[in-house]
């Protein structure tokens, strides 16, 4: 009994080994790769350990590589990109955070229907704004700028904020609510010395999926953005996309690593808060 | 400390849902009411307009002699104790109990002195720096009092506080309840669907059922003269037996009926309005059902379906041959040779028998 549950313990560890190796396989490559040089590229050995260790590729993908005509490397779009992530991350996750509270703890008539409809716009594909969406920047005049793409990673990121922080009220008992109304606190204050301090779990979640999903964006970056604010997704691109005489591996793997940095990042700092926050359910009193 | 008075309160959540159909009440100042009936009754949210969490859709609410309808729920000079503590859960105790004064702008010195003294009442003073996970369910109890307490409220109120605690421990904190009312003598109001609360706790019960009040009274005239059939199958434990009935004959001081099978019972009770032949209910508690030899008079042949041993009494299932309800009946822990089948006799005595006309309401007693 006891050696049989050992062998199958053994099989699904074994298995659980193989599909990681698997799945790490593609960024062992892009490591490898991002520090060698092209001779030892040219080579041909895709899997081996790099001989020579150099991050002249690295230093070109930041500051030199060319994207198209210009040749400044991703610098300046990375740096497009954390004004782009930042406020957007902010502001969508404080509005969801506001709008759960109040769609899960200070109901009005109708407010089921309003939950219903925010629900909604988690499932609406995003092309299908891209149209109606550059009418409205055009409007207020913030067509093509890093705020215009605020904007619309705000508006786009609310209906998963709303239903995030919505979902994680219902769970806080109401009684919590009412005793603070008998101690006298309002609205807001309820919100600052109730409710928020007991939200790290879900504002950990909210920060990582927005900024997730906001920092990866590519088609509201390539479809809204002037040369002046393009986000890194798009320069990553253009950069890959530039052909010169010889394709540069490492640059390329450089360059998308200096990309996905941000996000792994952020997931290693607040992890375990992403997954203890996804699996709370209600907060005992 | 304050009474509290209820004049024609209506509650309705939609037009045509009413919760509240129409209640008055005088509490007076330092009284303990309990506000008792099933799930759904209306008392919590009586209980819940009196603190002013929700609206009152009609009628008029004081609080001393102060109209409190449109005063806001932190400003009536109450404290609520939920059932389900509420207490802020990234607080520690001593946070919590203060955080009303807290709002309020109380001075921190002032603060810190009424939440220690309450704490000493309370005999939690050493929970004073913890967070509520690291209390037990009753010592998150006391602190949910506590927090009540330190507002130095005029009128206290309970929302079930004890249902979610083990009966060792709820019947500790009902013995605390009871005491703490003597200490501070402020008014309480007490909502509980469990009638031995209500019971050892009231100075006056008021019973619930359907929105409207069916008996206000002391605990004990409650259960000797329920104004009801309700009030009778609500209150005791076990229930009151009731059985369908027929008046035979009726005087101002007795009520002869017929049971089905012919079986006949007088009862003392006034039987000014009734006339033979009129439908009633005859109701009797367990413990005054009594155990007689054959052949007394007026005696009743009955078998025994199950008997339950309590240590302190035993409780016997019987069936009188024709009527076809199973009656309980409390006997002394000394009856311990009754069995399944075993055939025995009892009696009605007319002095605890009780009748109730065909809308329900009680024969008055005579006694």
């Amino acid at each position: 009994m006891a050696d049989q549950s050992k062998f199958w313990r053994t099989v699904i560890y074994g298995v659980l080994f193989l599909v990681a190796v698997y799945y790490l396989l593609p960024l062992y490559v892009m490591l490898t790769t991002s520090v060698k040089s092209m001779d030892e590229i040219r080579a041909g050995n895709l899997l081996s350990l790099p001989l020579d260790i150099t991050f002249a590729a690295w230093s070109k993908a930041w500051s030199s590589a060319c994207t198209g005509v210009d040749c400044g490397g991703l610098a300046p779009y990375f740096w497009n990109s954390v004004m782009m992530v930042i406020p957007a991350v902010a502001i969508s996750t404080v509005l969801g955070a506001v709008n759960g509270y109040v769609l899960s703890k200070w109901q009005f008539r109708g407010s089921e229907v309003v939950f219903a409809m925010i629900l909604f716009g988690v499932f609406i594909p995003f092309q299908v704004l891209l149209l109606p969406m550059a009418q409205t920047l055009g409007v207020f005049g913030m067509a093509s700028s890093i705020s215009g793409l605020v904007f619309v990673h705000v508006v786009c990121g609310l209906a998963s904020t709303t239903l995030f922080f919505r979902n994680y009220y219902v769970g806080i008992p109401d009684e919590l609510i009412k005793a603070a109304r008998l101690d006298g606190a309002g609205f807001w204050r309820i919100f600052f010395r109730i409710i928020l301090p007991m939200s790290t779990p879900i504002l950990t979640v909210t920060v990582i999926w927005q900024f997730t999903q906001i920092w990866n964006d590519f088609l509201f970056g390539v479809v809204f953005s002037s040369i002046e604010s393009r986000p890194i997704t798009v320069g990553l691109n253009n950069l890959a996309n530039t052909s010169t005489s010889v394709k540069e591996y490492n640059v390329d793997m450089a360059a998308a690593l200096i990309a996905a940095l941000p996000t792994i990042v952020v997931y290693v700092l607040a992890g375990k808060y992403f997954v203890r926050g996804l699996t709370a359910g209600a907060v005992k009193g | 400390m304050a009474s509290v008075t209820l004049k024609n309160i209506k509650k309705n959540y939609t037009k045509d849902v009413t919760v509240i159909k129409n209640v008055s009440l005088d509490i007076q100042d330092g009284e303990f009411v309990v506000f008792v009936g099933p799930s759904g009754c209306g008392k919590s949210t009586m209980l819940r307009m009196i603190a002013g969490l929700e609206d009152i859709t009609a009628g008029e609410l004081y609080i001393g002699d102060t109209l409190a309808n449109d005063v806001h729920a932190s400003k009536r000079g109450i404290a609520m104790v939920f059932q389900s503590y509420a207490l802020y859960p990234h607080m520690s105790c001593a946070e919590n109990m203060g955080f009303a004064l807290k709002l309020a702008g109380t001075p921190k010195a002032e603060i810190d002195e009424r939440v220690k003294k309450a704490a000493e009442i309370l005999e939690i003073t050493h929970l004073l720096d913890r967070k509520p996970k690291a209390l037990s369910g009753g010592q998150r109890q006391r602190v949910a009092i506590g927090r009540a307490i330190v507002r130095n409220p005029k009128v206290f109120l309970f929302d079930e506080p004890l249902s979610n605690l083990d009966a060792a421990l709820r019947l500790n904190m009902r013995v605390e309840l009871s005491k703490l009312h003597q200490e501070l003598k402020t008014t309480m109001i007490y909502v509980t669907h469990d009638q031995v609360e209500a019971m050892t706790l009231a100075d006056r019960i008021v019973v619930f059922h359907a929105g409207l009040i069916q008996q206000v009274g002391t605990p004990l005239d409650m259960y000797d003269n329920p104004s009801n059939l309700f009030v009778a199958g609500f209150l005791g434990s076990p229930k009151m037996n009731l059985l369908e009935a027929e008046v035979v004959a009726a005087s101002a001081t007795e009520v002869t009926v017929k049971l089905p099978k012919g079986l006949v019972v007088r009862s003392a009770v006034d039987g000014s309005n009734a006339k033979p032949g009129d439908k009633v209910t005859m109701g009797i508690r367990a413990e005054h059902m009594r155990l007689v030899e054959e052949g007394t008079p007026e005696a009743l042949p009955a078998r025994v379906d199950l008997i339950e041993h309590l240590g302190d009494i035993v409780l016997a299932y019987i069936e009188i041959p024709g009527i076809n309800q199973i009656l309980c009946m409390k006997l002394p822990a000394s009856m311990t040779n009754l069995k399944y089948g075993d055939a025995i006799n009892l009696v009605f005595p007319k002095e605890e028998t009780m009748l109730f006309d065909a809308e329900g309401l009680a024969l008055k007693r005579i006694r």
